[in-house]
């Protein structure tokens, strides 16, 4: 018998058979008990089923493409380890970058995916939820694929052990917790402008792109694939995200002072955590791709530009923030460099001062600001050290409520005066550091009141470990805090210059090119 | 006048896709990077099926560029044949 052959199905029909109709209304409960948080935050939602999948990827077509992502990371892991690639890096400083990396970052992979999965059950339509449910899966790949690659370096060298406790009390990574926390703790739609649209869409490219780029001029063989990685998945969320507030502002006029507002918010929540990107960029790579400055132009400025052109038609600017953003970007790196080397003392990463080289590079890479600003004074602390008078900073500093850095920043148009803000609530006296973090807070004070501040949790004795006693003659507070972060004084702190990471690196590409 | 553009690992599985790229969209530059390469196009940048399999002889399936993508920009339309990026209506 003849069959009639009829013509395959397109991709757009394909992919709607597959995923559309799949949902119901809910009879024995109210849908509004169902999915209890999709109200309250004030966007109006007329018809889930307007929402349209940028990447039309089935269930079946994700696993085997992420199937194969992961059989070509792992053959590079095994490589990178069975040949001592960790000595083939260009030199030792880099590894502080992958530090960086494991404490502030990779912990912040793995509470995108707890976010991810539960925006994933609360949306009311079909669609974003299967995408955030994706999207929860790809970032718990991002954690654990970040935390099995970086792992190999936890054998030869310090600052890698106990990154998972010190995410959650040391006070340079209470930035990036704090960021993520602040967006977990919001409703859904704003968890998707904070993280889904602010973070992936506008910021991202910040973070993975130029960075990992880096990591392969570095000769980090692992750190690339790993980043890259998981930058292909990036492609599909930012997506997600740009659909996500397109979806709003689409589905009712009465969203877009809302949606205006969280992306003037969650923009400069997100430059600010950059911040740290920032000092990898300029200082921490030995080998440089591109200045911090020239990423932020290339995809803040420019990318960022297209798409808030874009988003015009539908009555949105771009953040408040941006031009104070766009000013910053000659004095980020440099600014906050200069604070982590202070307080060398208190990181779980080595900090140096540059050599002359590198001093020159940062002077022709900024030549608005590094000569006349940063330089001399890096010099004098270069000079110090070399007389033995290295500087540990051992005051603790005064912390930004809302992105919870020390109030280093200084006055937009004035760089040689550091940003002070304060706002009063309820009794109490609130410090910030710019006017952008301070109208953060102002609009949900009830909120920011409850933010742990790693310098006020020192000051309260929440960070001792049982026992201590401060009263005791002769307390010093600093080393009893780095014993409660569980951080190795002497090891997994102070300069690079003469630390044991920087000996034994030294030592070892020794053997690795003689017969000892 | 705004630029999309498209970003890829360097290797082997896409070389062919990346001279397709700029064979099908004249005006597209494509910037390198160490391990990495981001084609730029001013508003549009298409990605079509058929480019690529013609360098590869074999059949390819377009969704396969999700294996080596690293970033894009811009409003995508996706079918069986073609991948476009623009920031049109």
């Amino acid at each position: 018998m003849d069959m009639q052959v009829k013509k395959k199905l397109g991709l757009k029909e394909r992919y709607a058979h597959m995923t559309r109709g799949l949902d119901w209304e809910t009879s024995y409960q109210p849908m509004d008990k169902v999915f209890p948080y999709v109200k309250y935050e004030g966007i109006k939602i007329h018809d889930w089923d307007k929402w349209e999948d940028p990447f039309r990827l089935t269930m079946d077509a994700y696993w085997k493409y992420q199937g194969e992502k992961e059989k070509k990371l792992y053959a590079i892991i095994d490589a990178f380890a069975q040949n001592n690639g960790h000595l083939g890096v260009t030199d030792a400083r880099y590894i502080n970058a992958l530090k960086l990396f494991i404490q502030g970052v990779s912990p912040l992979e793995y509470m995108a995916h707890r976010g991810f999965a539960h925006v994933g059950r609360q949306f009311a339509g079909i669609g974003p939820r299967v995408a955030c449910q994706m999207q929860a899966v790809d970032e718990l790949r991002h954690a654990q694929t970040q935390i099995h690659t970086i792992s190999n370096y936890n054998k030869y060298y310090n600052g890698f052990h106990n990154w998972r406790h010190w995410h959650d009390n040391v006070w340079y990574l209470s930035v990036p917790k704090s960021f993520f926390d602040d967006a977990m703790t919001a409703g859904p739609f704003e968890f998707m402008v904070a993280i889904g649209f602010s973070f992936e869409y506008v910021l991202t490219n910040l973070l993975f792109v130029p960075f990992m780029s880096g990591a392969a001029y570095n000769s980090d063989m692992s750190t690339v694939t790993f980043g890259f990685s998981a930058q292909s998945d990036e492609a599909r969320h930012m997506t997600l995200g740009l659909e996500v507030i397109k979806f709003m502002l689409e589905q009712d006029p009465d969203n877009v002072p809302i949606v205006q507002r969280w992306i003037d918010k969650w923009f400069w929540r997100g430059t600010r955590v950059l911040s740290l990107v920032a000092t990898m960029m300029d200082y921490m790579l030995p080998k440089r791709v591109m200045s911090w400055k020239e990423a932020w132009e290339i995809y803040a400025e420019q990318n960022g530009g297209a798409l808030f052109n874009d988003l015009a038609r539908y009555g949105i600017r771009p953040p408040k923030a941006f031009a104070d953003a766009c000013e910053a970007k000659d004095h980020l790196s440099h600014q906050l460099w200069g604070t982590l080397y202070n307080y060398g003392a208190a990181t779980a990463i080595h900090t140096w001062m540059p050599g002359t080289e590198e001093m020159d590079w940062l002077s022709a890479k900024y030549p608005e600001s590094f000569d006349k600003y940063y330089r001399p004074r890096f010099e004098f602390w270069a000079e110090e050290a070399k007389k033995g008078n290295r500087f540990y900073n051992k005051t603790l500093p005064m912390l930004c409520t809302t992105c919870q850095i020390p109030l280093l920043f200084t006055e937009p148009g004035d760089p040689t005066k550091i940003c002070y803000r304060e706002s009063d609530y309820n009794g109490d006296k609130y410090h910030f550091c710019s006017d952008h973090c301070k109208e953060i807070f102002d609009h949900e004070p009830e909120k920011y009141v409850q933010s742990w501040l790693p310098v006020h949790q020192i000051y309260q004795g929440h960070c001792f470990k049982p026992g201590t006693d401060p009263t005791a003659e002769g307390f010093d507070p600093l080393a009893a805090v780095i014993e409660y972060y569980g951080m190795n004084f002497g090891r997994d702190n102070l300069d690079f210059e003469g630390s044991e990471d920087q000996k034994n690196f030294e030592t070892w590409r020794g053997e690795a090119t003689r017969n000892a | 006048m705004s630029n999309v553009f498209i970003a890829f690992q360097v290797n082997e599985d896409t070389r062919p896709i990346i001279e397709a790229i700029l064979e099908d969209n004249p005006g597209a530059v494509a910037n390198e990077s160490p391990a990495m390469v981001k084609i730029d196009a001013k508003d549009r940048l298409v990605v079509k099926r058929e480019s690529i399999e013609s360098r590869l002889g074999r059949r390819f399936d377009l969704q396969e560029i999700h294996v080596n993508l690293i970033s894009l920009t811009g409003h995508i339309d996706e079918d069986d044949d073609q991948f476009t990026l623009s920031w049109n209506h």
